[in-house]
């Protein structure tokens, strides 16, 4: 047990609490003099117009993320989960996206989405400057991600619904039930177990997006798309101010604990309520 | 219901409508990859007059086979001690009933929470002090701390629903545990490592985050990060850059293709774990 915890300790634990520590100075990477400010990046943060844009952008993206995949994620599982003869070839085809590294997938999207790609050479007259428009930079990262991910949740739905019994539902069927009323008073409960670790692995991965940013729009234009995750980087990489990138790294713990309590506790009432 | 009538051929049609939307990109990314620099012709017609040196281009100018080869060290080295740093942790977590071992547990799943961003940081200071940074081996160490928490959540919970009784009769036959550990238990763990194996190497190759802090600016490189580089070098080199993103892809779809069941069914089966 003991290689488990010393490396955990090293590599998490350890800095985790220096980080804790560092967000209350005025470090700045480097100079092994630095003082104790109190809350100061707290409240600088408070006044940055830049950091509220990133954390509400975080959020945003986030949910819109959760939402969407998941969404997806569940309709592409019922319709591998039948009887079509290609259901298992489009199993390995929509799975084969979350595999593939991300970065790598984030830079071919950023030409397809560019003004002379392929989805404006598909959509002809309704092309768009998709990554240049601020309005939109931000929803074409959720694109790109559900893109990749989608095939993700839906294996595990997949998995959920292949646990479910035969039986039940052939018998609610004989019963006459209608499909609609199957998936929510048959399916749906049973699935109870995948929807929560669905939207788990969605929401966190969500809060704590940087390749897909970082390769698609680098934050901008301007900072309409820049998150948490990415001004850390900048602020620290770039700027130098170590210690406020961390504040802001203590901002995203605590969003990301916010999201997993709550998520927590709703969902496990919900799946003792089913059970 | 276990027909297939008219709805399931519309539905059929419908889904392969939707797999042709996502390999879309794919089909962009070889059209674009084999085309010649100077044909302008829109990106989703096929390319007429293919060409192969764009890949001996971007294989030149990107360091890709020095990348793949640290890529792959980077992962095997880290999942083979992540996978057997947890396995071990795991077995008295699970069984042991103590308040040591129960607080343990709890302080490691501390780490599932934790955004790797609060340590990357203080964690960058460390390594560049110990004369870390541009070498691959601190990744090593990166990974095989980083990835306990996840790894540990997994075999704990395999193991709490795994029955006793084999253990209890090996201890009765005088096995010590640590025999009774080796030859009775890690046998039985082979699912869930399977499971934990996939996980671990798809976030380690694939991880971009962390080699760009510490490997930056040096020639040790990873897939990801030589990639990015080689974007930010050839701009609007398209053809070139698509040559290079899919040469970085064809080891893992191949990877990927031969191992389709065990990857797939590693994936969903956290959903056990």
């Amino acid at each position: 047990m003991l290689p488990a915890l010393l490396l955990f300790a090293f590599v998490v634990l350890v800095p985790s609490a220096r980080g804790i520590y560092y967000a209350f100075t005025d470090w700045d990477g480097l100079d092994p003099d630095f003082a104790v400010v109190g809350l100061r990046n707290f409240t600088d943060m408070l006044g940055d117009e830049d950091a509220l844009q990133a954390i509400w952008h975080t959020v945003l993206i986030a949910v819109a993320i959760t939402v969407i995949q998941n969404g997806i994620g569940l309709l592409l599982a019922l319709g591998v989960n039948s009887l079509i003869k290609t259901r298992n070839f489009l199993r390995v085809l929509l799975f084969a996206p979350a595999v593939v590294t991300p970065i790598v997938t984030a830079y071919l999207w950023r030409n397809l989405l560019g003004p002379d790609g392929a989805v404006n050479a598909v959509l002809g007259p309704w092309g768009r400057d998709w990554l240049g428009d601020p309005g939109l930079a931000l929803w074409m990262i959720v694109v790109v991600v559900v893109w990749q991910f989608a095939g993700y949740s839906m294996v595990i739905f997949l998995a959920g619904l292949q646990s479910i019994p035969r039986e039940i539902y052939e018998a609610a069927a004989i019963d006459g039930t209608g499909p609609v009323r199957r998936f929510w008073s048959i399916v749906r409960p049973l699935l109870a177990p995948a929807i929560t670790i669905n939207l788990m692995l969605s929401i966190i991965g969500g809060i704590k997006l940087f390749d897909q940013v970082y390769a698609l729009t680098g934050g901008g234009p301007g900072h309409a798309t820049d998150t948490i995750s990415t001004l850390i980087y900048k602020d620290a990489f770039t700027l130098g101010e170590f210690g406020y990138s961390i504040a802001l790294a203590v901002v995203l713990t605590i969003i990301v604990a916010i999201f997993s309590a709550a998520q927590y506790g709703v969902l496990n009432r919900n799946e003792k309520a089913a059970s | 219901m276990n027909r297939y009538t008219k709805r399931t051929f519309a539905l059929e049609m419908l889904m392969i409508a939707v797999g042709i939307v996502f390999a879309f990109p794919v089909y962009v990314l070889v059209n674009l990859a084999i085309r010649q620099p100077s044909d302008t012709s829109s990106p989703i017609s096929p390319t007429t007059s293919p060409t192969l040196a764009n890949f001996t281009g971007a294989w030149r100018e990107a360091g890709l086979g020095g990348a793949l080869v640290n890529s792959v060290l980077v992962t095997v080295a880290s999942v083979a001690i992540v996978l057997a740093v947890s396995a071990f942790a795991s077995y008295p977590l699970a069984r042991s009933t103590a308040r040591w071992s129960r607080t343990t547990f709890l302080v490691i799943m501390l780490g599932l929470i934790l955004p790797f961003q609060l340590a990357s940081l203080p964690l960058y200071q460390t390594v560049r002090d110990l004369g870390l940074l541009g070498s691959v081996w601190s990744l090593v160490l990166f990974y095989s701390g980083l990835q306990v928490p996840f790894t540990t959540f997994l075999y704990v919970g395999f193991l709490r629903a795994l029955p006793r009784d084999f253990e209890e009769a090996a201890s009765i036959d005088g096995a010590s545990p640590f025999t009774t550990f080796r030859y009775v238990v890690l046998p039985m763990l082979k699912p869930i490592t399977v499971t934990a194996l996939v996980l671990n190497a798809v976030a380690v190759w694939n991880d971009f985050f962390t080699p760009l802090l510490y490997l930056s600016g040096s020639d040790q490189q990873t897939v990801p990060v030589a990639v990015a580089g080689f974007v930010g070098q050839f701009v609007s080199d398209w053809n070139l850059i698509f040559a290079a993103l899919l040469i970085s892809i064809i080891p893992v779809l191949a990877v990927y293709l031969a191992l389709q069941r065990s990857i797939i069914n590693g994936f969903a089966g956290g959903l056990k774990g």
